[in-house]
């Protein structure tokens, strides 16, 4: 059932780069990513594309299909028409290497200055009991595959590269929302840290992170506006300010 | 390409290859004793293959069955490996694997609980208890960014403490290693490229340790990504190390077979952990044909105790699709090759029947979304069509099983898949995860008391010009094969001559193919320039690819027996002649060499770990009367 479909890919380096066409074969099933490298393999050898697992697990494969943040991996070709170009780009949040190769460098500077997992001093191996309805919290923004799609797709950086100096981005609000829900963690100031430090408050909650994200987090509603609700909270309570002031230095809020 | 090389030089006291789970416990093993670590990771960090084992890690904690201990677990490993792993690996693994994982949750992983709040254990092949620590069916995932994030919280540390968040910790992302240096004898650094943009890099570094996975890029139908070139393996090879048992390789019983698009990609053990049954295209469960004769007593023969087995564990014999991989693989091959497979060629393996459609989405979610995503196949409704894929090598470098030191080459290490000798000739499910926390701990204190011991050697600059050459190399040529179509003709050759069943006249094919394909491969030309250029990156992959293939193919040749992932067809049966020999592969410069060396023999307090009567199905009737070291 193979048949022939067309492509605009965008070719190009950190200068200068456009859109080339091209017809590849499609056979049936296949995903984006296989007719990518069916042009690598057969017209273009040094055509760039990061890819790993193949099964939507790593989120390597990020790139824009038709303007959408999409895993190549997990999209279907049958999606489209049998006359419909698909236009293949680079994530357009970050600057790009060559062709769908971009530097996601950004997010890891990012994942650095979330301050880590801090466990009781005493804890001992072994020791930890939690209940399951206590970990799951946690556990669904674990699932992250750190695609970046939802990086990618957020308005806040994606066409202002100047908030990205004081804006984590939603992957690292999950982070923090993942460590503050941790039964473990220690720290009792991270919602505090993600509003002054990390940009929560530059989010207005338009979702667009959550429609993207391959592993159906829900990003905005379980993560975010929990955060940004208590953190108001905490705010505008007169009790709770004066007290926060007072116990700052000893981190407890 | 006429430009000059650019080269970057960098300094350090361990540098690690491989960012997956062993390399990553290496490096904070060798940080946490002091030293200035490099790691060296062929992708973007944090999305190495590691991510993609599902079922989870084994550790005979005994929270859901507490007759669970190491011995038990010791004799699981032993027995899924036919009595061919080396004794001392399999024994530090099982007692070592429990601390690993509890250490694991102190870094910020989160398990699935029990009922009382302790880690969560599942059933899976081959493990008598349930016994492995899991999170969905994302257990590999959820290990790479455990210490991933712990090694972010050791450079954060470092930031306050040095300064500077890289000073003890560097993680080189894209980087492909060419080349392990040495000078006199002994391990001097390694040599390489950054993907991105081909410029060109060299580590000075007493210690390497090689963490690299797995082969399975190797084979047409596999389960591995692209990573999996064998890499450390051919470093290992052309740096004057031994390969161990290169015949052995695992095919996954259940990799999904349709669209095509998707064959090979894995479908985890956990399904029929979890209670999915095999089935022909006559609706036959046929797994109760196929146990052999030494698990006789370990399995239920019929599907009314196979069923009660899921409530009772106590009093009924396990199901048969529990049993250990090479098993069901075999087995699943033999049904579709007599005509009882399903449409696409496989087999169905059904969980709906079993399970509500709330508890599949619970315990196997990425499972249930990778079917409805990619094959549009409601698994919590309908059967999967499943076959065998090329999954894991068990073959690695020979290693010193208590420091992870390779043999022959001071200075180098490994650990996890590309290590050899611990899973013997089949490894179990969940014993991946495990070995490489175990193995890459011991292989970063391994190469720390290494350095602390040795005196650093300086790179020669002869050897750098020499590695050089090579890497400029494809770009010479010009109108030579292209590295894409070689590949392709590679996996057509390891698929159809040394796959899941082999034959002599097969394999002598095979390495004359091997053979004409090594000497086509020096034509190779790549278009483009050095800027992130695939076809410039599978020529390099290529080579190594190729040495493992050749490996491989004389390892099988010669092993005159089927045991585990090696299977003969003029040879069916094991032969307790060769549980005693390890095939051993070396490199020439030309070609792969292999000899035979004896397999170390259990000490009298292993060996008295076993039924005698077990043990006489495997060994010699001398070996048994002698009764262990």
């Amino acid at each position: 059932m193979a048949k022939n479909i067309k492509l605009r890919i965008w070719r190009g380096d950190a200068n200068t780069g456009k859109l080339e066409d091209v017809s590849v074969e499609a056979n049936e099933g296949e995903v984006v990513l296989d007719v990518i490298h069916r042009v690598q393999a057969t017209q273009m050898g040094d055509l760039a594309v990061r890819w790993n697992c193949k099964a939507g697990k790593c989120g390597s494969c990020s790139m824009e299909i038709n303007g959408k943040p999409r895993l190549a991996c997990m999209t279907q070709v049958a999606n489209f028409a049998d006359d419909e170009t698909i236009t293949i780009t680079p994530l357009r949040a970050f600057p790009v290497i060559k062709d769908l190769v971009t530097d996601v460098s950004f997010n890891y500077k990012k994942a650095m200055e979330v301050e880590s997992f801090s466990p009781p001093a005493d804890l001992k191996p072994g020791a930890a009991r939690m209940q399951q309805i206590d970990v799951e919290r946690s556990q669904e923004f674990r699932k992250c595959i750190e695609c970046f799609l939802c990086q990618d797709t957020c308005h806040v950086i994606r066409d202002h590269e100047e908030n990205k100096k004081s804006f984590a981005g939603p992957r690292f609000f999950i982070r923090i929302a993942e460590l503050d829900m941790h039964p473990l963690d220690m720290l009792k100031n991270r919602k505090q840290k993600a509003q002054e430090e990390h940009g929560l408050g530059m989010c207005n909650i338009t979702k667009c992170c959550t429609e993207v994200c391959p592993e159906h987090i829900r990003i905005t509603d379980n993560a975010i506006i929990p955060m940004k609700e208590r953190v108001v909270d905490i705010k505008y309570d007169p009790v709770r300010w004066l007290g926060s002031k007072i116990r700052k230095r000893e981190g407890i809020v | 390409m006429s430009e000059k090389i650019q080269m970057e030089r960098h300094n350090y006291d361990v540098v690690v290859i491989g960012a997956g789970g062993a390399g990553l416990r290496a490096a904070v093993e060798a940080r946490t004793a002091g030293l200035r670590v490099a790691i060296i990771c062929k992708s973007l960090f944090g999305k190495a293959h590691t991510v993609m084992a599902e079922g989870g890690v084994a550790a005979s904690m005994g929270n859901v069955n507490e007759n669970d201990g190491w011995k038990v677990h010791f004799r699981d490993t032993m027995r899924g490996g036919k009595f061919l792993n080396h004794y001392r690996m399999a024994e530090l693994h099982a007692k070592e694997a429990p601390d690993r994982v509890w250490e694991l949750e102190l870094w910020g992983a989160l398990f699935d609980r029990t009922a009382e709040g302790k880690i969560s254990q599942r059933n899976f092949g081959g493990h008598e208890y349930p016994r492995l620590a899991h999170v969905g069916d994302r257990t590999g995932l959820e290990l790479i960014r455990t210490m991933q994030q712990k090694i972010v919280a050791m450079q954060q540390q470092d930031k306050k403490d040095h300064g500077d968040a890289e000073s003890f910790i560097k993680v080189f992302a894209e980087v492909t290693v060419t080349e392990v240096l040495k000078e006199s004898g002994k391990v001097s650094g390694v040599y390489g490229y950054k993907r991105e943009n081909g410029v060109e890099v060299m580590f000075e570094a007493q210690a390497v340790v090689l963490a690299t996975g797995g082969v399975g890029k190797t084979f047409k139908i596999t389960s591995n990504s692209w990573e999996g070139t064998g890499d450390g393996h051919a470093l290992a090879l052309k740096a004057g190390g031994n390969l161990v048992d290169m015949e052995f390789l695992q095919f996954h019983p259940t990799g999904m077979v349709w669209p095509p698009s998707v064959r090979g990609i894995l479908v985890t053990e956990s399904v029929r952990g979890e209670g999915g049954v095999l089935t022909n295209n006559k609706g036959e469960r046929f797994m109760f044909k196929y146990i052999p004769d030494v698990f006789k007593d370990k399995y239920a023969d019929n599907e009314a105790e196979a069923d009660r087995w899921y409530v009772d564990q106590d009093n009924n014999r396990r199901p048969p699709e529990l049993l250990p991989r090479d098993e069901v693989a075999r087995a699943i091959n033999t049904e579709v090759k007599a005509g009882r497979g399903s449409e696409h060629g496989g087999v169905f393996l059904d969980v709906s029947k079993r399970l509500t459609e709330e508890v599949i989405k619970k315990r196997l979610p990425s499972m249930w979304h990778q079917f409805y995503e990619l094959a549009g196949v409601d698994i919590t409704k309908e059967a999967m069509e499943v076959g065998p894929t090329c999954h894991y090598v068990m073959g690695g470098v020979e290693v010193d099983p208590d420091t992870a030191a390779a043999v022959g080459v001071p200075g180098l290490f490994a650990a996890g898949e590309v290590a050899g000798g611990m899973h013997g000739s089949n490894r179990l499910g969940g014993n991946s995860l495990s070995d490489l926390l175990v193995f890459g701990r011991r292989a970063g204190a391994g190469a720390a008391d290494y350095v602390k011991q040795s005196q650093p050697t300086k790179v020669s600059e002869s050897a750098i010009k020499n590695a050089q050459e090579k890497i400029a190399a494809p770009f010479k040529r010009t109108g030579g094969e292209n590295p894409y179509s070689l590949h392709q003709e590679l996996q057509e050759i390891t698929h159809n001559l040394v796959g899941i069943i082999r034959t002599k006249t097969e394999l002598v094919d095979a390495i004359n193919k091997i053979a004409d394909i090594r000497k086509r491969i020096e034509n190779v030309s790549v278009s483009g320039d050095r800027l992130f250029n695939p076809g410039f990156h599978l020529s390099f992959d290529l080579d190594n690819m190729l040495l493992v293939a050749e490996s491989t193919a004389k390892s099988a040749i010669v092993r005159e027996e089927s045991r585990g992932g090696h299977t003969r067809d003029d040879f069916p049966t094991m032969d307790a002649k060769w549980r005693t020999l390890n095939n051993i592969t070396s490199f020439n410069g030309k070609e792969v060499v292999v000899k035979q060396q004896g397999l170390p023999s259990m000490p009298k307090d292993l060996f008295d770990l076993f039924d005698i009567h077990e043990l006489e199905k495997y060994m010699s009737k001398e070996e048994t009367t002698k009764g262990g070291r």
